[in-house]
């Protein structure tokens, strides 16, 4: 109880500030409409619930997204072009794949560092200069580049994501493969382990714990990469393309809808990275 | 000595070659501040058997000394045999087991686990493996916390898992660098007794790091004083003690006169003076 309550009271104010800022936001749009309609004097209850029931508002109220959400998953065929539901799946699965993609290559990447100084020096200014560039700018040029050579669909966009979420991966491995002390190094020496010995029982092992921080990292902007990529390709569908589409039309409610089902993804996916990482704990003896 | 190098150790007959043996043995460390002389001029010989304490201020050699002889330091002059062979064959040949200051267990391995760690790189098979983890966690006491993970269990139990971990895979040399520095008093008299009970069981011989002066006159047969800058030895006193050593013989006029000799090698390698 005493942490439910904390919980929802934020959960409540930030409710009641939203409505708030509803009424304040829509109220020119909402002046204009009574104007035409010669409504006068429109009390203020009235007119709050004028304002949280517009069509394109400005803000759209937490009701109305919540059952935009609802009526766009549950109140509508999987299949259909509207779902969202299915537009969800589309970037999940983009999402998914990159992130594999990205933490294998984050790990290949951080174990050819770590055991050559000449890949460390060559490749990690590379590795660094290629998170400087805006993804908004590599990834139409990636899109439609493959889309060109006939590769289209799920790939290009999991190549996306696969280009951010690696960054982390290879940098948190890197310092997690690194972490051995040299007393647990020279241990293996005397034993004249030999140096796959090393890897396997002494680095991997010693870099879990920053494997899986750079995987929460990896999958939160792996659906980043994913949302971003669609954006290049509204054929292809996704909820890049929904958010799109939202604001081409000036359609609000379906943008925050997306925004929100985008989020909630994000969570799960973090979430799930973070159960996994119990798991693997719990048989490492990591003191809960 | 010349017989004794071409009578191989492993045939059995005749003297058997000294564990370790060092003649004008030097380290010179290149660093950025210039060379800095870590070892010069050791000479030394360690028989099969022998309890060797190594002692002296910080800056004196002994760990250096002990790493030598387990092939992580690389000496630059004089020459340094392990059972007859270069220090690099003897850890391949895993002549010896290594306790470091720290326990450096592996944390995520439980206790058996990490015990176990020597044998799977060594390729022994399962059964084995759980033959010797229990003769070795039997042998210091550690028996019932196989499952435990190390931050489970006290400083003093960690570093006996170590030690358990060293005597695995059966190497007849057991290099100890101040594997109790870091305990306090009591949990390192009751694990020096032990120490001492494993060796004469053993058989074992075991080189010893410490910097405290009771501790390597209760422990030793022999015993090494060094002194610093350049790391050099001052001293060799055979310690004439019993085999058998209750703690109280640390107040007997046979100890307390072992220990002033100790000091007074100390002294002469200016090791009580200020560094300036």
């Amino acid at each position: 109880m005493n942490r439910v309550l904390p919980i929802l009271t934020i959960l409540f104010a930030i409710l009641a500030f939203w409505y708030a800022a509803a009424i304040w936001m829509n109220a020119p749009w909402q002046n204009i409409l009574n104007g035409r309609a010669n409504l006068e004097n429109v009390p203020f209850l009235e007119f709050a619930q004028q304002t949280w029931a517009q069509d394109k508002p400005v803000l759209p109220a937490p009701h109305q997204v919540a059952a935009e959400i609802w009526n766009a998953t549950m109140g509508l065929e999987f299949t259909s072009r509207r779902s969202l539901a299915l537009h969800a799946w589309i970037t999940l699965s983009a999402t998914l794949l990159g992130f594999v993609f990205g933490t294998a290559l984050g790990v290949v990447l951080a174990v050819a560092i770590i055991h050559n100084d000449a890949t460390d020096r060559s490749l990690m200014p590379w590795i660094i200069a290629s998170q400087t560039i805006p993804i908004l700018a590599i990834a139409p040029m990636v899109v439609v580049g493959l889309g060109a050579v006939g590769l289209t669909g799920l790939v290009p966009k999991a190549l996306i994501s696969m280009y951010l979420s690696f960054f982390p991966v290879v940098v948190g491995m890197v310092k997690g493969l690194r972490s051995p002390e040299a007393i647990q190094l020279d241990l293996m020496r005397t034993y004249d382990a030999n140096p796959w010995q090393v890897f396997w029982k002494l680095r991997w092992p010693a870099a879990l714990p920053m494997l899986f921080a750079s995987m929460k990292v990896g999958i939160a902007i792996s659906l980043i990469g994913a949302v971003v990529a669609e954006l290049s390709n509204a054929a292809g569908g996704g909820l890049g393309v929904r958010l799109l589409t939202g604001s081409y039309n000036g359609q609000t409610i379906q943008i925050w809808a997306a925004l929100f089902i985008a989020a909630g993804l994000a969570a799960v996916l973090v979430a799930m990275v973070g159960a996994a990482e119990k798991i693997v704990n719990a048989r490492i003896g990591v003191r809960a | 000595m010349s017989v004794t190098s071409i009578t191989s150790s492993t045939t059995g007959t005749g003297v058997a070659l000294p564990v370790v043996k060092a003649e004008h043995l030097g380290l010179t460390f290149s660093t950025n501040d210039g060379d800095v002389v870590a070892l010069s001029d050791v000479n030394l010989t360690i028989e099969k058997g022998d309890f060797v304490s190594f002692i002296g201020p910080s800056g004196c050699g002994k760990t250096t000394f002990l790493r030598t002889i387990a092939d992580l330091e690389q000496p630059t002059s004089g020459t340094l045999e392990i059972n007859g062979q270069t220090p690099e064959n003897a850890r391949k040949d895993r002549a010896y087991g290594y306790v470091f200051q720290a326990p450096a267990l592996y944390p995520w391995r439980t206790i058996e686990k990490n015990i176990a760690l020597p044998l799977e790189i060594m390729g022994h098979s399962a059964q084995q493996q759980a033959e010797r983890i229990k003769r070795t966690m039997d042998l210091v006491n550690l028996s019932g916390f196989e499952k435990k993970f190390p931050w489970q269990l006290s400083g003093g139990m960690q570093q006996r898992a170590s030690i358990a971990r060293a005597l695995a895979f059966d190497a007849d040399l057991l290099l100890m660098d101040e594997p109790f520095g870091a305990l306090d008093e009591i949990v390192r008299d009751h694990l020096n007794s032990e120490l001492l009970k494993l060796w004469d069981r053993t058989k074992k011989t075991i080189c010893f790091v410490t910097h405290s002066i009771p501790e390597a006159v209760y422990l030793s047969t022999k015993i090494v004083v060094m002194s610093p800058r350049p790391g050099r030895v001052t001293d060799i006193i055979e310690s004439n003690l019993p085999r058998e050593r209750p703690l109280d013989i640390r107040e007997t006029p046979e100890f307390l006169a072992i220990a002033a000799r100790v000091r007074d090698g100390l002294r002469a390698g200016h090791s009580y003076e200020e560094v300036v």
